[in-house]
């Protein structure tokens, strides 16, 4: 099993070198070329998300990314956010969509979300272990090697 | 790749073509030139997104602000789009549902030309 690391600042800027290295790894894993379109967007949905919560909540602790091959392609993105944050994270309705009363970040966590559920079959959205925060867990199939 | 943002004047509609990725980082310059060009007075805006490679959740908010922005100005917007992977975006969050899009310039052009009211578009 290989592990790759990725911890970066809570800036937009960074969540583009997520999504390459997350691809990069994905490709190297074995993950089929034609889901790695879906692979890079998921990525970048989970790490915006983790960007957006850091600086609502003025956390300086760096984001998590690890990407682990075994049987599957595993990609876990880890915020230090409070737990509530991802309460009522849900898939907003159409006729919702473009209701003047929506705001924007509220239209964007609920397609972020809709984005997620909707690219990856195998998704986990948790507590962490210890402490503070979410883990969005993601996995993939792999072509056997 | 970089976010390219190109304006040029079809008619009477105002036609801005996106190349590149549109993301947590390069949207704000999208939702910037957007709001420029409401504010100067465009009201039939078409976005072409033919030459964008990657959109996430952060550039479907701001074309949904701008087409909000355009309602309550008595305006059109319509977006141009026929890469697949980008409108099973449309699709998964059901954005489809509230964005005429259009595959081709031409089309979006002379749909809102024609209906000037809800009317979904065929494309």
């Amino acid at each position: 099993m290989a592990t790759v690391r990725l911890s970066f600042s809570p800036a937009p800027v960074h969540v583009r070198t997520a999504r390459l290295v997350g691809v990069a790894v994905a490709r190297r894993a074995g993950v089929a070329e034609e889901l790695l379109d879906e692979v890079r967007l998921a990525i970048g949905e989970a790490c915006t998300r983790a960007v957006a919560l850091h600086n609502q909540y003025r956390i300086p602790d760096l984001v998590m990314v690890e990407m682990s091959d075994s049987d599957s392609y595993m990609v876990r993105v880890i915020d230090r956010a409070p737990i509530e944050a991802s309460i009522g994270l849900t898939k907003l309705p159409p006729d919702e969509l473009a209701a003047e009363s929506l705001t924007d970040e509220a239209l964007t966590t609920g397609v972020g979300f809709a984005l997620l559920a909707g690219f990856v079959d195998d998704l986990q959205v948790r507590p962490v272990d210890e402490g503070a925060g979410t883990e969005v867990r993601m996995v993939w199939p792999v072509h056997r090697r | 790749m970089e976010l390219s943002l190109t304006t040029r004047t079809v008619g009477e509609h105002t036609v801005l073509d996106v190349g590149g990725e549109v993301d947590v980082y390069t949207a704000p310059r999208l939702r910037e030139r957007l709001v420029e060009l409401v504010d100067g007075g465009s009201r039939h805006v078409v976005v072409d997104l033919a030459r964008v490679d990657f959109l996430d959740s952060t550039g479907l908010g701001v074309l949904v602000g701008a087409l909000k922005r355009l309602r309550a100005a008595n305006g059109t917007f319509g977006l141009v789009c026929a890469k697949e992977p980008l409108l099973k975006i449309f699709r998964i969050t059901a954005l489809d549902q509230v964005f005429p899009i259009y595959s081709s310039v031409e089309a979006a052009i002379s749909t809102s030309s024609g209906e000037r009211d809800d009317n979904p578009p065929t494309a």
